[in-house]
């Protein structure tokens, strides 16, 4: 169980700088955005609310599973298509993107 | 989901996923790549849920499917017609859904693993459920406050931080006490209650210009359940989209609570609005305003050759952006150069403004910001200030006893003429009062922001045909 819980640190904390990284080159311009889009990402919790939802663990996991993949669904498809919305908007002088 | 069972297949699909993921938030680093990005994203996403579908044991669909069915036409419906000034309530929404959908997936599992759960998982599960319920109802707060269902001031009352530091504390313990015997499922609950109650009281005495630090912040607690989630799954694409949405969410509040000169702890506990009153009590010089007319500003606007926008949340209040464009133009046939000067934390969220003008069809080379521009209102002859206040507010640099002194604003006051566009002589929510607004070469206009625009846009159209 330590080895699970220091690969898993290991992920996090080589994602978070990678995020660091790319999160710092993000103008200032695209930074709604950048919220809109990395909340659709973190939908991927979507995953764990169909596993919940599906394994047949009980009425009580089912109900609460398929809450669970019903908000995760709406961020997931709800926020990439509204970051797409909004960087359709964003255009230069003369009219091209 | 039992990490020693996973399919290899499922792990490739979710290595595609994480990928993916990190391309999409790279294509951020510029608008033209962006929605390349943002697709590649939505790919990868659509891969690791096929991939859990087939492959993760899954044995009943019903409740799946009605759940994907449902999400997908909320998710659509908010997303397509919702409008872009609407964007903070929209983003707070959409923390909360991610808020709730991470913690009641820890409910599930410690409910269906009971005392088989090991104290690594116990761990995981406590702050998933407790993040998770957290950013729930403070998103919750959030979105009341924007959409006016709270009052937006600062909710404040004695012994708040004390309370609300001890709750903080009290879940720790928990934690602690529940990694010591998973077990006691007790705990495990009141540690979700406690996470529903803290969100709650952590978001009402923040007031409404200190929104895009919260909405930041709780961006980030929502990646985080999306990672501890992760941890407690054994799921590393978990782990890796909760780090970049907790990163991501972390480094702007940074850069929010940099950009209004404060400090976190001072934006979480330094409930702003308790220096109003003060503030009210000497509203000494609110007589000597240059008030003008619109004609007076006509005047002024067709005579200028440059002329710099500062919008601020006023202009979202009004829906004036597109009025904002259209004098924009008008100024520009004229002859003027037109640029817009965008504060970090103009708006409710960050990149408001830069969202509401895009919508406008300005023209992203027009926005700058504050570093970019600032040195510029020196030689420009008309700043004209939509609906801002605090980020025009000299006081900031030149009274060391205003509670935003220190902040970086905008050296409007230096252009040769200042028009400001204001609803109503009250100061705003931050009761701060703005000495911008009695310089001698300050015009104020009052009135709806869109309303007064229309009528400069037909005043400078009028002058420059006659």
């Amino acid at each position: 169980m330590a080895n699970e819980l220091l690969f898993g640190l290991f992920i996090f904390v080589l994602a978070g700088f990678l995020g660091h990284y790319v999160i710092e080159k993000v103008p200032p311009l695209l930074h709604t955005p950048l919220m809109a889009g990395t909340n659709a990402i973190s939908g991927i919790s979507l995953v764990g609310s169909l596993v919940a939802a599906g394994s047949g663990w009980g009425w009580t996991a089912t109900l609460l599973g398929f809450i669970a993949v019903t908000c995760a669904t709406i961020n997931t498809v709800g926020g990439f298509l509204i970051t797409d919305r909004m960087l359709k908007m964003f255009k230069r002088r003369g009219g091209k993107g | 989901m039992n990490a020693h069972i996973v399919s290899p297949y499922l792990t490739f699909a979710y290595l595609i996923a994480s990928v993916c993921f990190i391309l999409a938030l790279q294509g951020l680093s510029s608008p033209t790549n962006a929605r390349r990005g943002n697709a590649i994203g939505a790919f990868g996403m659509l891969v690791a849920v096929v991939g859990t579908l087939i492959l993760a044991g899954i044995i009943d669909y019903k409740w799946i499917a009605a759940g994907l069915i449902i999400g997908s036409v909320i998710g659509a419906a908010m997303s397509i017609w919702i409008p872009m000034t609407k964007m903070p309530e929209r983003i707070a929404l959409s923390h909360c859904f991610g808020g709730l959908a991470a913690a009641l997936v820890g409910v599930v599992e410690y409910h269906h693993r009971g005392a088989a759960i090991d104290r690594f998982t116990m761990g995981a599960l406590g702050l998933e459920v407790f993040l998770g319920f957290l950013t729930f109802t403070g998103s919750l707060m959030a979105f009341g406050k924007l959409q006016g269902l709270i009052t937006g001031a600062p909710v404040t009352w004695k012994g708040q931080n004390a309370s609300n530091i001890t709750m903080f504390c009290a879940a720790l313990v928990l934690l602690v006490l529940l990694v010591i015997d998973p077990s006691r499922s007790v705990l495990f609950y009141a540690m979700g209650a406690l996470g529903l109650l803290v969100g709650v009281l952590a978001v009402l005495p923040i007031g409404g210009a200190d929104m895009p630090v919260v909405i930041s912040l709780l961006n980030s607690y929502a990646g985080l359940a999306s990672a501890a989630t992760g941890f407690a799954l054994g799921n590393n694409v978990l782990i890796i989209a909760g780090a970049l949405d907790g990163t991501s969410g972390f480094l702007l509040s940074m850069k929010m609570s940099k950009a209004m000169n404060r400090s976190f702890a001072n934006v979480l506990f330094g409930a702003f609005g308790q220096v109003a009153p003060a503030a009210d009590g000497a509203a000494g010089p609110a007589a000597n305003y240059n008030l003008a007319t619109v004609e007076d500003a006509v005047g002024v606007l067709t005579a200028s050759q440059s002329v710099i926008v500062v919008p601020g949340y006023g202009m979202a209040v009004s829906q004036a952006q597109h009025a904002v464009r259209e004098l924009a133009q008008a100024l520009e046939a004229n002859g003027a150069t037109v640029k817009y000067a965008i504060h970090p934390v103009a708006g409710r969220m960050p990149g408001h403004m830069n969202v509401l003008l895009a919508e406008a069809n300005v023209p992203y080379d027009q926005l700058f910001d504050l570093d970019d521009i600032n040195d510029e209102f020196s030689r420009t002859d008309v700043a004209l200030v939509v609906g801002a206040n605090d980020v025009v507010n000299p006081a900031a640099k030149n009274n060391p006893g205003s509670p935003i002194h220190g902040m970086p604003v905008f050296n409007v006051e230096e252009s040769r003429a200042v028009i400001v566009l204001k609803r109503s002589m009250n100061t705003g929510f931050a009761g701060i009062e703005n000495d911008l607004f009695v310089q001698p070469n300050t015009m104020m206009v009052l009135g709806d922001a869109k309303k007064t625009l229309r009528e400069f846009i037909s005043g400078v159209k009028e002058e420059a045909a006659a």
